[in-house]
């Protein structure tokens, strides 16, 4: 029985799904019908296979475990530092002059770029891994939280100033509300290069993560494998992300636009790093 | 009583927003202040508010002096800055955090009722049109019954209908509480539509020029004679305001450009 497609097309999830889903099928035929070489790009269920025998032997829930474990705590250390550094600059002039031109002299350094530094200090294992990920997290937060700061409307906050607030009350009830979609934005971008940065450090040398399935597919010529892996980080990425919104939503409802622009801007974007030529 | 005494702000050097001015109104007075754009009115009434400090010169409320914002003493923006995080009921009771919610309930259903908003609680600012929020933004101000109330053009963005009704409101408002009404201006019917008098200002610096009474009875017919002569009285005020020499710059300006 087919529903009335006016009911379908409304119905976000299905036609979010229509392109990923009808491309994957179009794949699958065109490798059994032969027209495409399956050896190098294996068809979806090729990926399934791998994924479900990598599901079925615990390997996988390790490698997520893993990589989750390194994205939670950079996360967690990147976003933490960044608020707090970006609402330093961002409330105080004097601050923001001393502070700012040097984070931003870091920021213009390619992040990457101090993995052999992360390595040296901290070791090839967990902490320079968490390091590289709190770096990447923190730039888009530091800049969010301040640019959200520098451009709450004065002209609210002298409301604030009109009934008397004192400072205390005058952040938690005006201040903090003013800045809060764009926290939420600025945490959002913050997880989504966590992500890129996680998949960087894991290839740079790890023995379990996802990256790690990246690198080792890539090595051992799985391409299913590295496949695999990518889906995983798609699925895991769009889950964090929905997780980071709905977090926000319940403080944010009172946006016009917030609803909205959850549905139309995809999840933050996951850029897998170049992969090293041999 | 409200008292201006001699205020003057100046912002640069040789910038006199306002010049002197001292003013008196009544308690449950209601004086409009009238004059071109760029006369100080705002700033006047910023001073008053105790938003900004005056350069020279003291505001008093019955004999206490005013250096900050006071709790007798309520303002409405020329815009309606709600803050769009809270529902309308919990703008309107913005200013009364420090009550127990029944009273605080009770004071903002109350309110909304008396300007045809019951029901409209529970909407966001967003879903209000413009005249609908202003009238918000009164309540806001009104709801921690100040005795003074101070309103920078509150009505300026509307349109006549919507303002014409905002009349209505802001006086069926003040009827229930007598505060002292400050309203800043530049509509000369919205002046003698609700003012007792009608100070008219003089730009650069600003400075009062002519105080007007208002002695029409209400509710006040702009159609009558009586109506009509009052708003020719402004209008040729406010011609003779800008007609006035003008007053003379500091010379400095013409003494350091010598190099």
């Amino acid at each position: 029985m087919k529903a009335p497609p006016r009911s379908f097309l409304n119905n976000r999830l299905a036609v979010g799904l229509i392109l990923p889903v009808g491309a994957a099928l179009l794949y699958e035929f065109a490798a059994r019908l032969g027209l495409v070489e399956a050896r190098l790009l294996p068809p979806p269920s090729r990926v399934g296979q791998t994924l479900w025998s990598l599901a079925a032997t615990g390997e996988l829930w390790t490698h997520i475990a893993a990589t989750m474990l390194r994205l939670a705590a950079g996360f967690l250390i990147g976003s933490i530092v960044g608020i707090l550094l970006g609402a330093l600059t961002g409330a105080s002039r004097t601050a923001s002059r001393l502070l700012d031109p040097t984070v931003q002299a870091l920021r213009a350094i390619p992040s990457l770029a101090w993995v052999p530094l992360f390595i040296l200090w901290l070791g090839i294992f967990v902490a320079s891994k968490v390091a590289l990920i709190a770096v990447g997290v923190f730039f888009p937060v530091y800049l969010g939280v301040m640019a959200a700061i520098t451009n709450i409307d004065r002209k609210i906050v002298e409301v604030g100033r009109a009934f008397r607030l004192p400072p205390l009350a005058l952040t938690r009830r005006v201040l903090l509300p003013a800045i809060l979609p764009d926290c939420a934005v600025a945490l959002r971008s913050g997880l989504g290069l966590g992500f890129m940065f996680v998949v960087a450090a894991e290839i740079m040398g790890a023995s379990e993560g996802l990256g790690f399935l990246l690198v080792d597919g890539q090595q051992l010529g799985k391409p299913d494998q590295i496949l695999a892996a990518i889906f995983v980080f798609a699925v895991l990425g769009k889950i964090c992300d929905g997780a980071l919104v709905a977090a926000f939503r319940p403080l944010l409802r009172w946006q016009d636009s917030f609803a909205q622009s959850v549905s139309r801007s995809a999840a933050a974007p996951i850029a897998s790093p170049p992969v090293p030529a041999h | 009583m409200l008292q201006l005494q001699a205020l003057s702000k100046i912002f640069a050097p040789d910038i006199a927003a306002i010049a002197d001015v001292s003013l008196e109104v009544g308690p449950g007075e209601i004086v409009a202040v009238v004059g071109s754009s760029g006369c100080g009115k705002t700033t006047l009434l910023r001073l008053v508010a105790g938003l900004d400090a005056p350069t020279r010169g003291a505001v008093s409320l019955d004999g206490e002096a005013i250096h900050a914002p006071h709790p007798a003493i309520g303002v409405v923006f020329q815009e309606p800055r709600l803050l769009p995080w809270l529902s309308v009921a919990q703008n309107v009771g913005f200013g009364l955090m420090d009550r127990s919610s029944a009273e605080r309930h009770d004071r903002v259903d109350a309110a909304l009722l008396r300007v045809g908003l019951a029901g409209y609680g529970q909407r966001w600012p967003r879903e209000l049109s413009g005249g609908q929020a202003q009238r918000v933004s009164i309540l806001r101000a009104l709801v921690t019954e100040p005795k003074v109330l101070l309103m920078d053009e509150p009505f300026s963005a509307l349109d006549a209908l919507t303002r014409a009704s905002l009349h209505d409101h802001l006086l069926g408002l003040w009827e229930a509480q007598r505060p002292t009404l400050v309203l800043v201006t530049h509509d000369v019917e919205e002046a003698v539509v609700l003012a007792d008098r009608a100070v008219v200002m003089q730009p650069r610096p600003g400075r009062i020029f002519a105080d007007i009474p208002l002695d029409l009875p209400r509710p006040r017919d702009r159609l009558s004679p009586a109506f009509i002569e009052a708003k020719r009285v402004i209008l040729a005020a406010l011609d003779g305001s800008l007609d006035a020499p003008i007053a003379r710059q500091s010379a400095k300006h013409a003494t350091g450009a010598w190099w």
